[in-house]
């Protein structure tokens, strides 16, 4: 019997703790974990008996990289509760935040967490002595995103001018409009990131993936709109958990959750970049698609290795949405629509850049939290990835033990996993048996 | 690795229970990140790099709080191969807000999340590095404001103190000519009592301070919960969760959340 062994002690360059546990018997897989031993943090349940203002300040604190994902989706939950709806004015400053986040992870990501795989480097640090520009241009790009995360919220990690009903004050004109130059510069600089990064070497993998993304007819969704896959089905937000169900397996300390088809059926769905894509393709603007058909990246990508390009693309369409919303600004009459607290249930949905992060919470009379539930993206992905995995490792037997380690870390950084959210470092160990 | 490095300082950044977003101040020093990785070497830093230096190393900086048993042995190894250890962050400094359950029924916590409790392997407190090893300085903030962050490397690294206010954040409303907004408009606000460093945001956003930077030195907590109840009327659950929030594992802070909220009850 052949048998092979891999331990690698960390991955590195995701956001968290974990590892991946890799038994091979005969050139096949015989066990392959993925696992997440981010200590858990209890989240829901420190929530619970909580006054629904305080929500979004606690949610934020799940994700240092994408606190404003947890905030708004918290914000919008709680005011589906309370029969509130922020709109107008107050949705697009809500969307041009995000837009912020989007931009400084998504960025933060493609340049200096995931490019350096694709170049055959250890960080952003040796990208930078092998091409300066590139790094400055992506360190440009990100303080962009972090300097509209700090004119609307304040500070770029944990805002605090977020709020359920919108925000403690709203940015003056001038505020938004001292984005505007930056912004300009920033279209051609994003389009430059995806180019650079379209001429990667893409290592072979396809895959057939059932894809799950919020979807609105006016825009590129971030915040708001319904659910769809891409095969066929489209239901509100309120309608996730009887699609999305959520199982606890021994090996993790995030839950895993399976998609349950019409027919009952629960299979592997994935969230993100990818399914954004598939799924709001013709949402993008005409300069992205065009963009992208230059790319070689048509309306499905099935091969997860190109995320890095789907994820500078949403960066270029990000710059332009907030390009746009910091153009059209006016000061809003007023920073929060009125609340009632009253005793109900809310759900809330919005596209994390890691993908979907849904919701749902109960209150009292008077708006005190009796229950939370809240469902982080990469623990929805975190099932397909260790499919991705399966695929690469049995593909890949070739390669000598530090080049199969260094492909899964690649394969597991093209979801830009975010393990502090799922619970949280990567310690990869392949058993081959040998 | 580049020829230079043997010169260098070695830079260690480790993470313990947290949401990463302390060390990512690092990453978002963008004018500064790439003059940093000159002057020191990063020779451990995961959420950054893939390539790791062995210790020892001259200054380790620690996220997050202690809430493994595995963490708590891990913090030793830390503290073992790191000259200097300063903690950054409320989690690494006072437990975080996952220190909420060390004021909770830890059985009742795990089982409002998961399924299947006995797969989870957590202690029942949630603590700062302090209550594990030395630790030589505590940066606060939830999260820790990254120039500050640049501050205590640039002082550790040079053998100076660092420069950094003790002062309240109540302090900084008045330098900036910030409005008191429990004066004017009556919102509640920890200001008073709460240590300057954040950049005096939330009062300029009309919100009242809620604490990320923890206590001050000698807060005065007893009488601003005194002003709370009485003159503002809130509820003493009110201004027991109002000290129960990022900080609420140091000392002045849990004490008094305490005097008004019951230490089983993490509401």
């Amino acid at each position: 019997m052949s048998r092979r062994t891999i331990k690698v002690e960390a991955l590195a360059r995701v956001e968290g703790e974990g590892a991946l546990d890799i038994k091979l018997r005969d050139g096949k897989v015989k066990d392959l974990k993925f696992i997440i031993f981010e200590p858990p943090r209890f989240f829901e349940a420190f929530l619970q008996g909580r006054p629904y203002s305080d929500v979004p300040d606690i949610t934020a604190r799940i994700c240092g990289i994408c606190p404003v994902a947890y905030m708004m989706g918290a914000a919008q939950a709680l005011e589906a509760a309370f029969g509130a709806k922020v709109e107008g004015p107050l949705d697009d400053l809500r969307r041009l935040v995000y837009c912020g986040e989007w931009i400084e992870s998504h960025v933060l990501h493609v340049a200096m967490l995931h490019a350096p795989d694709f170049l055959g480097l250890n960080d952003s640090i040796e990208l930078a002595r092998a091409n300066p520009a590139v790094v400055e241009t992506a360190l440009r790009l990100k303080k962009l995103g972090n300097a509209i995360l700090e004119t609307i919220g304040g500070r770029a990690v944990h805002p605090v001018n977020l709020k359920v009903g919108g925000f403690y004050r709203v940015p003056t004109q001038g505020e938004i409009q001292a984005l505007i130059p930056e912004l300009e510069w920033a279209q051609q600089a994003a389009a430059g990131l995806v180019r650079l990064v379209a001429g990667f070497d893409f290592p072979d993998l396809e895959q057939d993936y059932t894809f799950l993304a919020l979807t609105h007819p006016g825009e590129y969704a971030i915040h708001r709109g319904t659910l769809a896959t891409n095969r066929g089905h489209a239901f509100p937000i309120d309608a996730f958990h009887e699609r999305v169900v959520e199982q606890h397996v021994a090996h993790s300390n995030a839950l895993h959750a399976v998609f349950k088809h019409d027919d009952g059926r629960e299979g592997l769905f994935k969230v993100g970049p990818l399914a954004r894509h598939a799924i709001n393709f013709e949402q993008y603007s005409k300069t992205v698609r065009q963009l992208a058909a230059e790319a070689g990246v048509g309306p499905v990508v099935t091969n997860p290795y190109k995320s890095i390009i789907v994820r500078a693309l949403e960066n270029l369409q990000a710059l332009e949405d907030a390009l746009a919303l910091a153009r059209a600004y006016k000061e809003p009459p007023r920073p929060d629509v009125p609340l009632t607290p009253k005793a109900g249930h809310g759900q809330g949905c919005t596209e994390a850049p890691r993908g979907i992060c849904h919701h749902t919470y109960e209150t009292d009379r008077d708006g005190t939290i009796t229950k939370a539930v809240i469902v982080p993206p990469t623990a929805q992905n975190q099932k397909i990835i260790e499919d991705d995995l399966l695929k690469v490792v049995e593909n890949n037997l070739h390669l000598d033990d530090a080049a199969l380690t260094w492909r899964c870390e690649q394969t597991i950084r093209n979801y830009d996993p975010c393990i502090s959210c799922a619970t949280h470092f990567l310690k990869l160990s392949i058993d081959r048996g040998a | 690795m580049s020829p230079a490095d043997a010169s260098r300082p070695k830079l260690a950044v480790f993470k313990f229970s947290s949401c990463d977003g302390c060390q990512l101040g690092l990453l978002s020093l963008e004018d500064e990140l790439l003059a940093l990785a000159g002057a020191v070497e990063i020779a451990y830093f995961l959420e950054a790099t893939r390539r790791t230096v062995k210790g020892p190393y001259d200054v380790a900086l620690v996220e997050g709080s202690i809430t493994t048993a595995h963490d708590a042995k891990r913090i030793q190894t830390v503290r073992r191969q790191s000259k200097v250890l300063i903690s950054i962050g409320a989690c690494a400094t006072a437990g975080g807000i996952q220190a909420l359950k060390n004021f909770a029924d830890h059985k009742a916590f795990i089982e409002a999340v998961y399924a299947r409790p006995e797969y989870i392997e957590t202690l029942s407190t949630s603590t700062a590095i302090a209550d594990h090893v030395p630790v030589d300085f505590e940066l606060r903030g939830c999260p820790v404001n990254k120039y500050q962050v640049l501050e205590v490397l640039s002082a550790f690294l040079n053998n100076r103190k660092p420069n950094l206010p003790r002062h309240s954040e109540c302090i900084e409303c008045k330098r900036r000519g910030t409005v008191c907004v429990m004066v004017a408009h009556g919102t509640p606000c920890l200001g008073p009592v709460t240590q300057a460093g954040c950049g005096n945001l939330c009062p300029t956003q009309t919100r009242g301070c809620y604490g990320c930077f923890g206590p001050k030195e000698g807060p005065n907590t007893r009488a601003l919960a005194d002003w709370m109840t009485g003159e503002m009327g809130l509820s003493p659950r009110a201004v027991g969760q109002a000290f129960r929030g990022f900080n609420a594992g140091a000392d002045a802070f849990r004490e008094e959340s305490e005097r008004h909220v019951p230490a089983h009850d993490q509401g």
